[in-house]
């Protein structure tokens, strides 16, 4: 699309570590723990995410899926333990500065701007790459319209490579459901994140909306090179998109492993796939 | 030790008038946990029942002044004088009719709205029940008296008096309001704990789908909740009625509940009467120590500022609940 | 038929950011700059100036202030009246401490006065939100309003409390005070409403503005995708207040030239800006213009038809300005909260269909 791919494109996943085009961690969590007034959503959860991957993190509701993204996003402060991004410990930080150091994410409940149209969804998301000042924006002169239209143009990119350019002029409040997501992965794209969050892209969506989807998600991160890590319930999709999976149940981590391992992995068998698999 | 003596004595009173913020505010508190509308209107509820009641017994003619306009007659009354009692049960008669009104034309075509918007049409309503008011009864300042003791209290004049050598002014009428006030929300508190509808109004509070789902009819309690506000709207209606005139002044009663409720939270009737302590004690014994010094009238905005400053430290007032918010 | 979009082709992303897209607009827009500016300050006269433009101007920069703050950041304010009085006393204190600078820099001034002022009633906004917010912004009303009132040196200890504004002349040609020219002061607030209109359609287009309205359809999520809401809110707040201020100083100065803050500035100014935008159509600058000249209008209008037609006392038409002006705030929020804005969005898609809708 806009960058030139730079990871292979062959996804082996055999062992969490033999991936051939995961790098370095790009995020580590180690020793996590949270809670709410004395209930605790997750208990001592590490792991990493690598560069250039596909993390799944997998579980029965309210296993602690999305509270994790939530602290990775800098939403929930955790009461112990720490982050590791890019080499480096994470102090706590406002989610908008977690943001600011290139991580995007989507949202379970879609989290979009009801009342905005979907090119200016889109062009919030690339609210880190536009720098000029009120004065510039007040006369709409120099450098605010220049920004304006260079981010313009990196948007529609975006608009195009998902295939909503119908509907950049329509509110969001106006679009359905599998439109809606979409609309959410664009304006987490059109940050050029380096680690994509998406908490159950495919919730909801039909067979042929999720084949889609599951194109774009592989398209960003192998032509793209961008990190995912993703909560979802479809085994099938996990199965086949993913490098490394994650299961959590009852907030902690019971299982780490690529899809051939986490499918044999007994602790998780009894806990999640032996319920799904009758 | 005089400045004691004095300050006590302001502190009685602003005990007092606490108790009179109180009532307001847990009129608002009735209807934002059953509806999570926050009634701008509740103050100009108060203004309109108090004119109602007053109209009634003296036996005005409503809208009398416009039929006069239109048709060039000269009708103002009807001659008759209502029993006290009489006329209150036709006010909250009136009141009820109002509250079956406001649900079916206004707030049933706002359901699942924000409560933003909720809030701004109560400020609609407000305007539009206040010019209702004015054109039904007339806009001029009328005496209530439904026969309630007014006037120095000499027993408590004489009892400080020789206790301290100094006697406190407390007016009869504050006592009383106090402790209508204080019934009030008992009977309140038990109707809300052992009738069915009072159950069914704190079920509804809690999760209006779990309400509907094991049978309670939403409109029923919506009206039901209007009325019991409509209901604490006059009491307080009476109360400021008969102590400053029934006048367009009583509606900003309201503007009065509103840092009660900011300190109380929105949500707790104990926080109501808590805030609207605080907030009469305070603002009384603030004017009396620090608003001669820099220019009096500071009841203004006392209540708001120390709301203010309060709210930034703890969001959710003093009883209100935690948000956990989620994504 | 006349009103299409075919054929007004855009070829590039300048084009297809414009302000009026549609030639049709544009064209309208124009006449509409060439008569407010070429025709009617020859036209205009004192009745119509003081009854209806200088108020209609005027408003419109205080309801486009406040439509920053509610209509796109989502911030309910009740302490509109409370900024406006900044605006008038900032530029009372200025005009009067510095006769000789021109009376269009202390206007600004009183601006970046309201704004500074607004930011920090502002910053409670941080914590709380919504009705609590609009509730913590009565603060801001109540104590203004009371500062202005009993603090002598707002109004240089003036035996009757009041401000009055000396006599100021731009180009030469007498501006504020008792022997203004009328097309002049006009002159003044349109300027005024110009510049506003335009700087705030700049704002709500470009980066701010999305900002802005992130923060109001989804606060959390906009915080999560990279929006500082302190600098969002506080941003929306600032250039509110500055409008506000603007407008306030013009009311003062240019318009009324004597004012006793309780009476002109009191919580009722707050709402009359608030429910000019309820009606106007929030998160719209054409609905600012339309609600502030709605409800300016409104009352001229009670006054002729019942006062001058058929006799009624002043009084009684003041009540049936009251129940319909609440009626409407209902009406709108129920049938239409986008306000007349909308419904004009609404006539001009009807007519770009018209005369085939299917």
């Amino acid at each position: 699309m806009i960058h030139a791919a730079t990871k292979g494109a062959e996804a082996s996943g055999d062992s969490p570590l033999a991936t051939d085009k995961a790098g370095d961690p790009i995020l580590e969590l180690r020793d996590i723990s949270l809670s709410f007034g004395g209930v605790a959503a997750i208990k001592d959860v590490s792991f990493d995410i690598l560069e250039g991957e596909i993390r799944a993190i997998i579980g029965p509701n309210g296993a602690g899926k999305s509270s994790i993204l939530n602290v990775i996003s800098g939403f929930y402060v955790p009461q112990e333990g720490r982050i590791v991004y890019r080499g480096a410990r994470r102090p706590s930080l406002k989610p908008y500065q977690v943001a600011r150091q290139g991580i995007a994410r989507t949202f379970q409940s879609i989290a979009l701007f009801e009342g905005m149209s979907v090119l200016d969804n889109v062009m919030t998301g690339r609210i880190n790459h536009m720098r000029s000042g009120l004065l510039s924006q007040a006369l709409w002169r120099g450098r605010a319209e220049r920004e304006e239209v260079e981010n313009r143009k990196f948007c529609e990119g975006i608009i195009d490579f998902l295939e909503i350019q119908h509907i950049r002029k329509t509110r969001v409040a106006q679009l359905p459901y599998g439109l809606k997501k979409r609309v959410e992965l664009a304006r987490a794209l059109a940050s050029e994140p380096k680690l994509l969050l998406l908490d159950e892209p495919m919730a909801g969506m039909s067979v042929e909306e999720k084949e889609d989807m599951c194109r774009f998600i592989l398209y960003v991160n192998d032509e793209i090179g961008t990190t995912i890590a993703l909560i979802e319930h479809d085994m099938g999709v996990v199965m086949d998109l993913s490098d490394r999976v994650v299961v959590m149940d009852y907030g902690r981590k019971i299982g780490d492993g690529s899809p051939d391992e986490i499918r044999n992995n007994q602790a998780v068998i009894d806990a999640y796939l032996g319920v799904v698999h009758d | 030790m005089d400045n004691l003596i004095f300050a006590a004595e302001v502190f009685v009173n602003g005990l007092m008038a606490g108790v009179l913020y109180s009532l307001v505010a847990i009129g608002f508190v009735l209807i934002y946990k059953a509806s999570g509308i926050f009634n701008y209107a509740q103050g100009v509820m108060a203004l309109f029942s108090a004119l109602t009641l007053v109209g009634l017994m003296n036996g005005q003619v409503p809208f009398g002044h416009l039929i006069n306009a239109i048709f060039g007659t000269q009708v103002h009354h009807f001659g008759w004088h209502l029993p006290a009692i009489v006329a209150i049960v036709l006010t909250m008669g009136v009141m009820v009719a109002l509250a079956w009104i406001v649900q079916r034309v206004i707030f049933r075509h706002l359901i699942n709205q924000e409560p933003i918007i909720l809030f701004m049409a109560t400020i609609g309503l407000a305007y539009f029940m206040e010019g209702l008011g004015d054109m039904m009864w007339g806009a001029d300042i009328k005496k209530l008296d439904i026969g309630l003791p007014q006037g120095i209290n000499t027993g408590i004049d004489s009892f400080t008096a020789d206790l301290f050598g100094y006697g406190f002014f407390i007016d009869n009428l504050d006592i009383v309001a106090t402790f209508i006030a204080a019934g009030l929300v008992v009977v309140l508190v038990a109707f809300s704990h052992y009738t069915k509808q009072g159950r069914a109004m704190r079920a509804v509070a809690d999760d209006h789908q779990a309400a509907l789902s094991v049978g309670v009819s939403l409109n029923f309690i919506w009206i039901l909740v209007w009325s019991v506000a409509g209901f604490v709207a006059l009491v307080a209606g009476i109360m400021w009625g008969t102590k400053s005139g029934v006048q367009f002044s009583l509606s900003l009663i309201a503007l009065k509940a509103l840092p009660v409720l900011m300190l109380g939270g929105f949500t707790s009737i104990p926080g109501a009467i808590v805030g609207g302590l605080i907030i009469g004690i305070g603002e009384k014994l603030f004017e009396f120590s620090v608003g001669p010094i820099i220019g009096g009238a500071t009841e203004n905005w006392f209540a708001y500022v120390l709301a203010l400053i309060f709210l930034v430290f703890r969001p959710q007032g003093l009883f209100g609940e935690r948000i956990i918010e989620r994504v | 038929m006349f009103y299409r979009e075919a054929g007004d082709i855009k070829t590039s992303y300048v084009d297809d950011g414009q302000t009026f897209p549609i030639r049709l607009d544009r064209q309208l827009y124009f006449s509409a700059l060439i008569v407010a500016w070429g025709v009617i300050p020859f036209l205009v006269d004192d009745y119509w100036a003081n009854a209806v433009l200088l108020p209609f101007l005027i408003y419109a920069i205080a309801a486009i202030g406040l439509n920053i703050l509610v209509g796109y950041c989502g911030q309910v304010s009740l302490g509109t009246g409370g900024f406006m009085a900044v605006g008038a006393y900032a530029v009372y204190k200025l005009m009067t401490a510095m006769p000789e600078v021109n009376i269009l820099i202390h206007v600004f001034l009183a601006g970046g006065i309201t704004a500074l002022v607004g930011v920090l009633f502002g910053l409670p906004s941080l914590r709380i939100k919504g009705f609590y917010l609009a509730v913590a912004t009565l603060a801001a009303q109540f104590f203004l309003v009371w500062l202005f009132n009993r603090v002598p040196w707002f109004y240089n200890y003036s035996a009757s409390g009041q401000i009055t504004a000396p006599e100021r002349t731009i180009f030469g040609v007498v501006v504020t005070g008792a022997n203004s020219e009328t097309w002049a002061t006009y002159l003044v607030c349109l300027f005024f409403v110009t510049l506003a209109a335009l700087i705030a359609r700049n704002l709500t287009r470009g980066a701010i503005g999305r900002q802005w309205m992130a923060i109001r359809d989804m606060d959390i999520a906009a915080e999560i995708i990279g929006v500082n809401p302190l600098s969002a809110k506080l941003g929306a707040f600032a250039v509110s207040s500055f409008f506000i201020g603007v407008s306030g100083a013009l009311f003062f100065a240019v318009y009324l030239g004597a004012v006793e803050v309780g009476e002109v500035f009191g919580i009722n100014k707050s709402f009359l800006v608030l429910f000019m935008i309820i009606i106007g159509g929030l998160g719209s600058i054409l609905g600012s213009f339309a609600g502030a000249a709605f409800l300016v209008l409104l009352p001229v209008l009670l006054k002729n038809v019942l006062v001058g037609g058929l006799n009624w006392p002043t009084d009684l038409a003041a009540h049936l300005e009251f129940m319909i002006v609440g009626a409407l705030i209902v009406i709108f929020l129920v049938a239409e909260p986008h306000g007349i804005a909308q419904l004009w969005r609404l006539a001009k898609e009807k007519l770009r269909l018209w005369p085939f809708p299917h």
